[in-house]
């Protein structure tokens, strides 16, 4: 098969990406100063999960390929998800 | 191209020869054969070792060697099969040679991959094999490598799990190979549901590799860092929780099993058709079986803990999952039978291997059921129940679809036939040892003996014997099978000898290099035999 079409990203666009991935971990960082307890895990897991969105838009080229890709990666993500929560649900009830 | 495609892939074009012209290829047909010989290697070994066992089980007590040696034969016994042999199994060889000439493509996607897969499956198989000569000695975990045993013994056990680690990858990449090998390379016209049935059981395989595999990586790595770093994952002495092991090591491994399987019923889908001569009965119904197989495969993995310790409600919730995959397997078995009803069936030799997967595989998958429900497994767990089990499954019916595939597809990989007598005669050594040789097993595992055990109580002794007279009979049956087919050259074998109708049988037998002239157009189903 031959590539029919290729996107070709501005450069400018990768810079806000990258800003965005330094703020987001300065957050991750400044946030280990505040004692949240119980939620530490979440708020580290939620913001680490707003960065691999953006990486896998951007850097990956989800957002210009075919949709095709976004239903695999959505896939993937929902097994990855099931499975831990059935381990856990061991854990959670022993 | 034109010229180059009068030339079988069998004969050197490139600018090596010899055996160098093998190992620089990336000619799927070539790798799809080069897997082959490799495992068939590891196969005899493997079988050499289980032959090894059933001698020191012939009578209680110790005959030839001791208790330690017993527990180093079954762990690398259990790995060359499983990690070896069968998990590449049919994917990587018939999945290679067969797989691209079905959906009429020349090649994989990614050829060089292809045969980079390859280099590790080799690189991973020595490095589990030198846990036999480096260090202190062979492991004795059992293939499994249950924690905290396989952080704390002090017998070779980093070299076998860092050899699976490396065989996992190669893995990893033929499922990669295959899934873009399937969305892009299909002929124009070959829609989805136009694809014939082996390619579509190796898409679900694929997608199994590659989303299953890594956790098997990184929980093999884990063990290696609580050996060496003493990080405590595992071990209650270090703050680590062994259970958390035992669900690492079955989300992999038990959707391991579909890696395994579904390859074979692909194989199987193919042969009953061509031999009944008849469309397959249900063709949608046996394609998305084998996506829900794959699916629903991921969520059962904990039925290999019942007795482990686990919570109350995930047993009885992982039991009930375990239920429902059987639904899909049995979907394939009805179609396959209904098939084969009212076909004008004409009984060689691949087909009687088909017909031998069949009746074994419902033997393993029924069993399987009385092992998936809590109750009863509570009681036969770790029996050579299981043992008699997995051995239904695995060499019953993985093995046995090899075979079918193998003497379907030889004519085809060579250019030759072979002899259908001892064919024939094979499979009646390989039926009736087999059975001879598991059967009791169910027996005595119900009796209580237990599994991975060197020594047993006297009233297993029959049981134990009936099974050795088996392990020779079945030793027989794959000498015969194997002389049959590579001891002397057959006669020249037609394009198409059995009749089949998919698109390996449109090429010459061996193919030519680059398999297609043309490309074909596809216009209709893959199975159009009325
Ligand atoms: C002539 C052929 C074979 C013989 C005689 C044989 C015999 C045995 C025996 C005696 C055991 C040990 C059971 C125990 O004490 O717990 C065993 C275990 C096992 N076998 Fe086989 N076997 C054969 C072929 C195969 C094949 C073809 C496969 C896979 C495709 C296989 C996979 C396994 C596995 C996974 C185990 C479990 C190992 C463990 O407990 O760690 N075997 N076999
Ligand atoms: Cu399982």
């Amino acid at each position: 098969m031959t590539h029919t079409e290729s996107h070709i990203t501005d450069y400018r666009v990768y810079g806000w990406v990258l800003l965005a991935l330094l703020i987001l971990t300065t957050i991750t960082i400044t946030v280990t100063w505040i004692d949240l307890s119980a939620l530490t895990v979440l708020v580290a897991l939620i913001i680490a999960s707003v960065k691999s969105f953006i990486v896998l838009r951007y850097f990956m080229h989800l957002k210009f390929e075919s949709r095709l890709f976004t239903v695999f990666v959505v896939m993937v993500l929902s097994i990855y998800i099931l499975v831990i929560a059935l381990t856990f649900f061991d854990y959670l009830l022993r | 191209m034109a010229e180059a495609i009068t030339h079988s892939y069998l004969e050197n074009t490139g600018k090596y020869k010899g055996i160098l012209a093998w190992l620089t290829t990336t000619d799927h047909k070539r790798i799809g054969l080069m897997y082959m010989y490799a495992m068939m290697v590891f196969f005899i070994v493997g079988v050499l070792l289980g032959e090894l066992m059933r001698l020191e089980l012939f009578r209680p007590g110790q005959q030839f060697y001791n208790a330690q040696t017993y527990n180093g034969i079954f762990t690398i016994h259990g790995i060359i099969m499983i990690f070896t042999v069968v998990i590449p199994g049919l994917a990587a060889v018939f999945g290679n040679f067969s797989m691209p000439i079905m959906i009429g493509a020349h090649d994989v996607a990614f050829p060089r991959l292809n045969l980079f897969s390859w280099y590790l499956f080799i690189l991973g198989a020595a490095i589990a094999l030198s846990s036999q000569f480096l260090g202190n000695g062979p492991p004795d975990t059992g293939w499994t490598f249950y924690a905290p045993y396989s952080t704390q013994t002090h017998t070779n056990v980093v070299a076998a799990v860092f050899g699976a680690f490396v065989l996992g990858f190669s893995s990893i990449l033929t499922g990669l190979n295959f899934i873009v090998t399937i969305h892009r390379l299909r002929a124009p016209g070959m829609t989805f549901f136009r694809m014939p049935l082996f390619p579509w059981s190796l898409y679900a395989t694929a997608w199994i590799q590659v989303l299953a595999t890594p956790i098997v990586g990184i929980t093999l790595l884990m063990v290696i860092a609580e050996r060496w770093l003493r990080i405590g994952f595992f071990d209650p002495s270090l703050g680590g929780d062994p259970i958390l092991y035992q669900h690492l090591f079955w989300i992999y491994s038990h959707p391991a099993v579909y890696i395994m399987i579904l390859p074979a019923m692909g194989v199987i889908t193919e042969i009953i058709p061509t031999f009944a001569q008849r469309r397959v009965f249900g063709y949608k119904a046996i394609a998305l079986s084998s996506l829900a197989i794959a699916l629903v495969g991921y969520f059962v993995w904990a039925h290999h803990m019942y007795t482990s310790g686990m919570s109350i409600t995930a047993r009885w919730v992982f039991s009930l999952l375990t239920f429902l995959v059987a639904v899909p397997s049995a979907i394939k078995v009805f179609n396959w039978v209904t098939t084969m009803y009212k076909g004008s069936i004409s009984v060689k030799p691949p087909f009687l291997f088909a017909l031998g997967f069949i009746f074994l595989f419902m033997i393993g998958g029924l069993t399987g059921l009385s092992l998936g429900s809590l109750a009863t497994d509570i009681h036969v767990h770790d029996t050579a129940y299981v043992v008699a089990h997995f051995h239904y499954i695995i060499f019953g019916g993985v093995g046995f679809a090899f075979f079918a595939a193998l003497h379907y597809w030889y004519p085809k990989m060579y250019g030759r036939m072979y002899n259908f007598r001892r064919a024939n005669m094979a499979f009646g050594f390989l039926f009736v040892g087999f059975n001879l040789l598991y059967f009791p097993q169910f027996v005595i595992g119900i009796m209580g003996m237990p599994r991975r055990y060197f020594d047993y109580l006297p009233q297993f002794t029959l049981g134990q014997q009936i099974s050795a007279v088996g392990g020779l009979l079945l030793l027989i049956g794959i000498i015969i099978m194997l002389a049959n087919l590579f001891s002397k050259k057959g006669a020249k074998a037609p394009d198409n000898p059995w009749g089949g109708s998919t698109l390996e049988w449109t090429v010459p037998s061996p193919p030519p290099v680059e398999n297609f002239d043309e490309i074909p157009v596809i216009t209709g189903e893959p199975y159009n035999y009325e």
